[in-house]
């Protein structure tokens, strides 16, 4: 029973970042129809532009700052940079491309990416960089917390995923009840029709690339909030994320959020009761059953196409 | 299309161009009547067969070891063979099938590893060559068959993360193949070790002659390379390979035509698998040993940028993007032949913005100018400032010209690398007499960057330059050098 709890927590965790990632997919996707496979490596950055902003707020031995408003400050830092990034990524890298054929974009993310991670490998290296978040105030983060059971929630755990769900309502109310979330909306529906009825597209493409890349950013630094971060984590974790996007329907928002959440469940059950080496494997599977029985994810729309 | 043109026929007069069809058309033909000098040479280099070129292309690769005696120069040969197959095989998927394989060196290292497996002390296998390379060939094409029908009926882009999860997958599989509930059959990170050589006619091809690299692989890998080109072309003028061109052109076109699409695409997938496959075996047999890490992503890259580079569909486009490719990278190496690589780019790519126009002298003097001023203040200001060690030979050029700092402080290299790249871009922008002006400063920032930054660590360099010839192509010229430009009928 203990294991279980542990491995839950695990999941929710390890669910809510990934879920973070897949809506910056899923929403890209809705709009541009594009696979942006550069997302992962913007988390990366993500999570490096944390790293820095917690270095310049003095670190986690004696921060110049009080401990929640460090929280705040680096996880604003990476969202922030993180939404530059995505625009100038968008603005250089993807819109010249906007009319070309399919897979001219696809392959320009792909230059992107590999771009992004061998740049941040060139400046700064492979060593792993650790936010150190055990000696904030005497690792008050890890040793307090709710007990449940005999399995203590840390409290850094309850900050991660409580704020992953903040976010994510966040979002939503962007997307569904603001004038501009009604524009994303009906641009991902039709992006010739919403045109016409005067919506600016550039506009709302931009937006969406600040909304997926700060989300990339956000989950970048929870993410090195438990574990040192290094160049090489972007592919795996865009394409964990990208798979919970594709399970959960890609281009639906509460799909993304519930993709992610099966993925982390799926990925941290299989390591704890099965073996941490084949979870791949059995995530892999899951991917190749949907693609076979409802190729258009959990809560994604069939797709029909018009001639 | 002037009228001096001699083989200028009555369509292709001038006239109101109704419909973007036509427009193609003549598009195309413009290519082929090209005028003034180099139309009628153009005309001859085009009668040439296809075969008489490739006959042309494999004797001038075989006479390259004659000429060059380096052991490493003749396995980056090799190398760069194994990277025209690569290509060939991807192009069908890509080019042909029009599909997004982000799989595909998962299918070269299961090449690798199943020649690993049946011709190695691992299992105590020993088959002969000549049985197991079809073996590994066919087992390619099966996996390639099992991967692709689940995706079968799916777009592009489900393809493309089902493939790349699979690379995924290939990986954590070897890496962690040897505890298999209980059982080592991959070797784990550790690899396969002392796989055979080929044992071809009688005589086992040994990988080392007298301490230096064998050629016999050389010229075992151009015999594979020309009989995988003649076969691929075949296919590509078979009644299939006109199938996967109509299906890549206009899916839904072919569908309605009655083309079995699914069929089609799974055919293309398996076999660039095939290809694929087949090279894995080379691979393994000269190396002599499998390790997990070598079939990943950056592989993966380094193939597409040569089959966009070289056009893809176009098959010499894509070798051509091969032989570029893959010596490029081994120059990028070592720090003064990439410095070379560098000024030629550098010169090249004016040559190309500003044609003949007299601005390009104007800009090349600004910049040589700058930077004599900036090196001899910064020269004045403080010795330590230009008294670094230019890496490699072919410095004397650089060393009074680019400030090379004998110790770089910390912040230094992101922030001129963040400029620079924020420069570049805003150059992009930005037009007339303002380009011209941050031309300079820009070209001075990114010799400085590149000495300083990106010369001391090849690795990561390389890769960059991988990065940004995939984006400017798809920007600029997405049907790279040789391939025929695509127009998407809506």
């Amino acid at each position: 029973m203990d294991t279980f709890i542990q491995l839950t927590i695990d999941a929710l965790t390890l669910g809510s970042v990934y879920a973070l990632i897949a809506l910056g997919y899923t929403l890209v996707y809705g709009v541009l129809k594009l696979l942006n496979f550069a997302h992962g490596d913007v988390f990366m950055v993500g999570s490096f532009i944390g790293y820095g902003a917690l270095q310049l707020l003095g670190g986690t031995a004696n921060p110049k700052v009080p401990i929640w408003a460090l929280l705040v400050l680096v996880t604003l830092a990476g969202m922030a940079g993180c939404a530059v990034l995505g625009v100038v990524i968008e603005r250089f890298a993807y819109r010249p491309l906007r009319d070309a054929p399919r897979i001219a974009p696809l392959i320009s993310a792909l230059g992107v990416s590999f771009f992004l991670a061998n740049s941040m490998q060139l400046l700064f290296g492979a060593t792993p960089r650790n936010y150190d978040t055990f000696s904030l105030s005497n690792g008050a983060l890890y040793l307090r917390g709710i007990d449940i059971g005999n399995v203590r929630l840390p409290l850094l755990r309850i900050i991660t995923i409580g704020s992953a769900f903040v976010l994510m309502v966040l979002l939503w109310f962007l997307v569904n009840r603001t004038r501009t979330g009604k524009a994303m909306r009906a641009t991902s529906f039709d992006r010739e029709a919403a045109a016409m009825m005067g919506i600016d597209i550039d506009r709302v493409i931009v937006f969406t690339f600040v909304l997926g890349s700060a989300l990339a950013g956000a989950a970048g630094v929870m993410f090195a909030l438990r574990v040192p971060t290094q160049v090489s984590i972007g592919f795996v974790a865009g394409l964990k994320g990208f798979t919970a996007a594709v399970i959960g329907g890609i281009g639906s928002i509460p799909g993304a959020m519930a993709g992610g959440l099966i993925l982390g469940f799926a990925e941290s059950y299989a390591q704890g009761y099965i073996s941490t080496k084949w979870s791949d494997l059995i995530v892999f599977s899951i991917l190749i059953g949907f693609m076979i029985f409802r190729p258009q994810g959990l809560l994604g729309r069939a797709d029909i196409r018009k001639v | 299309m002037s009228d001096s043109t001699p083989h200028s026929s009555p369509s292709s007069a001038p006239g109101p161009a109704v419909g973007k069809d036509e427009w193609v058309a003549r598009h195309a033909e413009g290519r082929l009547l090209k005028g003034g000098r180099l139309g009628p040479v153009e005309d001859r280099i085009r009668a040439v067969s296809w075969w008489a070129w490739l006959l042309l292309f494999v004797a001038a690769m075989s006479l390259l070891p004659v000429f060059e005696t380096s052991g490493y120069v003749r396995r980056v040969a090799f190398d760069t063979v194994l990277y025209m197959l690569l290509a060939l095989g991807l192009n069908v998927v890509v080019g042909w099938g029009g599909l997004l394989d982000l799989g595909y060196v998962a299918f070269y290292g299961i090449g690798a590893y199943t020649y690993a497996l049946l011709d190695s002390p691992k299992f105590g296998i020993h088959l002969p060559t000549l049985v197991s390379i079809p073996l590994v060939v066919i087992g390619g094409a099966l996996v390639g068959l099992l991967l692709g029908l689940p995706s079968r009926r799916l777009t592009g882009d489900y393809l493309a993360i089902v493939t790349l999860f699979f690379l995924q997958l290939f990986q954590t599989l070897t890496t962690n193949g040897d505890n298999a509930f209980g059982h080592n059959i991959t070797g784990g990170p550790n690899g396969i070790l002392n796989i055979d050589p080929f044992h071809l006619f009688g005589h086992n091809l040994s990988v080392q002659h007298a301490g230096v690299f064998a050629v016999s692989y050389y010229y075992v890998a151009l015999g594979v390379f020309a009989v995988v080109y003649v076969a691929l072309r075949f296919v590509n003028l078979s009644r299939t390979g006109r199938a996967w061109r109509s299906l890549r052109e206009d899916p839904l076109a072919a569908e309605v035509m009655g083309m079995p699409v699914s069929w089609l695409k799974l055919l293309s997938f398996s076999f660039g698998a095939a290809v694929a496959a087949l090279t894995g075996t080379l691979f393994a047999a000269l190396g002599a040993s499998v390790f997990p890490l070598t079939f990943y992503f950056t592989l993966l890259i380094t193939v597409y940028t040569m089959v966009i580079l070289g056009g893809s569909g176009s098959m010499p486009g894509v070798v051509a993007g091969a032989i570029i490719i893959g010596p490029l990278l081994e120059l990028l190496r070592e720090p003064s032949k990439a410095r070379f690589v560098f000024v030629i780019a550098l010169v090249g790519g004016l040559f190309v913005a500003f044609r003949r126009s007299r601005l390009l002298g104007l800009v090349a003097t600004a910049t040589l100018v700058l930077g004599f001023v900036l090196h001899a203040i910064a020269g004045g200001l403080h010795g330590s400032w230009v008294a670094g060690e230019h890496a490699g030979g072919f410095a004397g050029a650089f060393a009074h010209w680019v400030i090379v700092p004998s110790h770089l402080a910390s912040w230094i290299a992101p922030t001129s690398y963040l400029v620079l790249i924020a420069a570049a871009l805003v150059l992009t922008l930005v037009r007339g007499h303002l380009r011209l002006v941050l031309l300079p400063p820009t070209l001075y920032l990114a010799s400085f960057v590149w000495e300083n930054v990106m010369l001391v660590k090849p690795e990561p360099t390389r890769y960059i330059v991988l990065g940004l010839i995939l984006i400017a192509l798809m920007i600029l010229r997405p049907n790279g050098l040789l391939g025929e430009r695509r127009v998407e009928i809506v």
